[in-house]
């Protein structure tokens, strides 16, 4: 897998005024990467992800995965949104098996592909429930399983775990990096919360605001077995000011301008 | 003593404050439901107490009889035309017209309403000139009925479509508008194409929003059937109400009526329990 976005421009043309979004976006995510994407609100990053998955239309520019260009949505790249999107009339495990239904999979195997994939969420017990017993938490790993389910080459997040308390968050996000690693997936992941990216993620693109544009990308290297333990580290703190420095940096740039 | 203490308690919290706060409240909760027992009593009263004050009226000697029979007149016409026969074949053929009529009108206006709600375009095309009819009072259409198609049942039951196809097919446009835009973009991308997402996601989440218009327009179609049958029917509810009234059989008219309420109230208590059935993920 190999996402490829260059020199991405995306305008809305509002009946007043045209807002620039993006301008001129490059950016990049290999195999079996987890990439974060920061950025205030405003900065376009939420346009971004619709864009690559196909959601949205770019004005300029190239989004090509394997070589091959986005022109719509499709089951290859997977998306977990922010607000919670099981369909709330369909179990558990209906919701997980949905996108193998869509591609007209066999029964048996989209109930066993989606019995793995909710063992893998640790939600198997919760298989025949209604999203609606669900906690938050619970909700955006079914979402995520869901995703998973159909094999997509890369998942897309749009801040997947902003509507969560804190204590929900860090599980989440260490329930993530454990899931990355045991299935080896791609992730271009959206978030605003800096600790979140530094934590997840192996490369960090940080987005200015208006017009929405990647200011810099910072490594970050902590390896890949991350634990509670990490966010203590003093590296784990310097990259944390790395990306604030440079987020705040735009602030001021854009307040100027 | 409960009332007391109550009134002591906020005294005492007057005092200590200085504040107004807002009182508890039983009965009169906002947004929260009340206690089984209350709220069962309270039903129980809506249904008695009417009947109580209409008996008391009847039998107070205050209004003639001929004008307000007697809860007791009533049964007795019940029983009476029990014994006739007529009963069964009214209520059977009003229910026909009703069941027939609206039967058409929600096989059309299911995916009318549907398509209308998802495609803007389709909304485009046909949501003025339905703006426009539904606004055409329904029994301004007998005469022409009847011109084009008789006496028989065809007029009565194309009122009732008439009167229910257009309400059915905006009501359901409507809720088709507010599926959240991200359960379909969520389906677009697990692969999901254009066809796919209208029967297996809109359609689904739309399902109680149409069973909520059935029952609302089920209420339209009693309604004017029994002004089709006013007008002309050799039998139903309403023709057996139209001839009580030349016989001035006002205890007659009261059964009918009764008996109207009683089946538009068990139709709507099925539409409610097939609801509650097959939609549990939407109810409460």
């Amino acid at each position: 897998m190999h996402l490829n976005v260059s020199n991405l421009h995306k305008q809305f043309f509002g009946p007043k005024e045209t807002v620039v979004a993006l301008k001129a976006v490059n950016l990049h995510v290999e195999q079996g990467e987890f990439v974060c994407v920061v950025g205030a609100s405003g900065s376009g990053k939420s346009t971004l992800l619709r864009l690559i998955a196909g959601l949205e239309v770019p004005t300029t520019g190239q989004i090509a995965v394997d070589g091959e260009p986005v022109t719509g949505p499709g089951a290859d790249r997977g998306m977990v949104f922010q607000d919670y999107t099981l369909y709330p009339w369909m179990t558990v495990q209906k919701n997980v098996e949905f996108g193998l239904k869509l591609q007209g999979t066999d029964k048996q195997t989209r109930k066993e592909q989606a019995s793995y994939y909710l063992e893998m969420v640790g939600l198997a017990q919760f298989a025949q429930a209604l999203p609606k017993q669900l906690s938050g938490g619970m909700k955006q790993r079914v979402a995520i399983a869901r995703a998973l389910c159909s094999r997509p080459k890369i998942l897309l997040m749009d801040e997947p775990f902003g509507a969560l308390d804190v204590q929900t968050k860090e599980t989440m996000q260490q329930f993530m990096l454990d899931l990355w690693q045991r299935t080896g997936t791609s992730i271009l992941m959206i978030t605003h919360d800096v600790r979140e990216a530094v934590f997840l993620s192996q490369r960090i693109y940080v987005m200015t605001v208006r017009p929405g544009t990647v200011k810099a990308e910072i490594v970050v290297e902590l390896g890949k077995a991350r634990t509670v333990q990490t966010r203590s580290l003093p590296r784990f703190q310097s990259y944390q000011d790395d990306v604030l420095a440079q987020l705040i940096n735009t602030g001021a740039e854009s307040t100027a301008s | 003593m409960t009332i007391e203490g109550a009134t002591l308690g906020r005294a005492l919290g007057e005092q200590q404050t200085g504040r107004k706060s807002l009182e508890p409240r039983v009965f009169w909760r906002m947004g929260e439901p009340i206690p089984r027992r209350l709220d069962g009593s309270l039903r129980i009263i809506s249904v008695v107490l009417p009947i109580v004050l209409w008996w008391l009226l009847s039998s107070s000697g205050l209004v003639n009889p001929k004008f307000l029979p007697s809860p007791i007149d009533v049964i007795g016409a019940f029983g009476r035309l029990w014994e006739k026969g007529l009963f069964f074949d009214d209520v059977r053929a009003s229910i026909f017209r009703v069941g027939t009529g609206f039967l058409l009108a929600a096989v059309l206006s299911v995916p009318l309403g549907i398509a209308m709600g998802a495609f803007a375009a389709v909304r485009s095309l046909l949501e003025p000139i339905i703006g426009i009819v539904r606004y055409m009072p329904a029994p301004a259409f007998i005469p022409l009925l009847i011109i084009y198609l008789g006496l028989d049942e065809a007029p009565k039951i194309a009122l009732i479509f008439i009167g229910v196809i257009f309400f059915n097919t905006l009501m359901i446009m409507d809720a088709v508008k507010f599926v959240p835009k991200h359960l379909l973009e969520a389906t677009y991308t697990l692969g999901g194409s254009r066809v796919q997402t209208l029967m297996q996601v809109i359609t689904p989440y739309v399902v109680p929003n149409i069973l909520d218009a059935f029952r609302i327009n089920m209420a339209a179609a009693w309604n004017l059937v029994v002004v089709a049958e006013l007008i002309a029917a050799n039998e139903g509810l309403g023709k057996r109400i139209a001839i009580a009234q030349k016989f001035f059989r006002t205890d007659e008219i009261f059964a009918y009526l009764i008996i109207l309420g009683v089946i538009g109230f068990l139709v709507d208590l099925t539409l409610r329990f097939v609801l509650k059935t097959t939609c549990k993920w939407a109810v409460d």
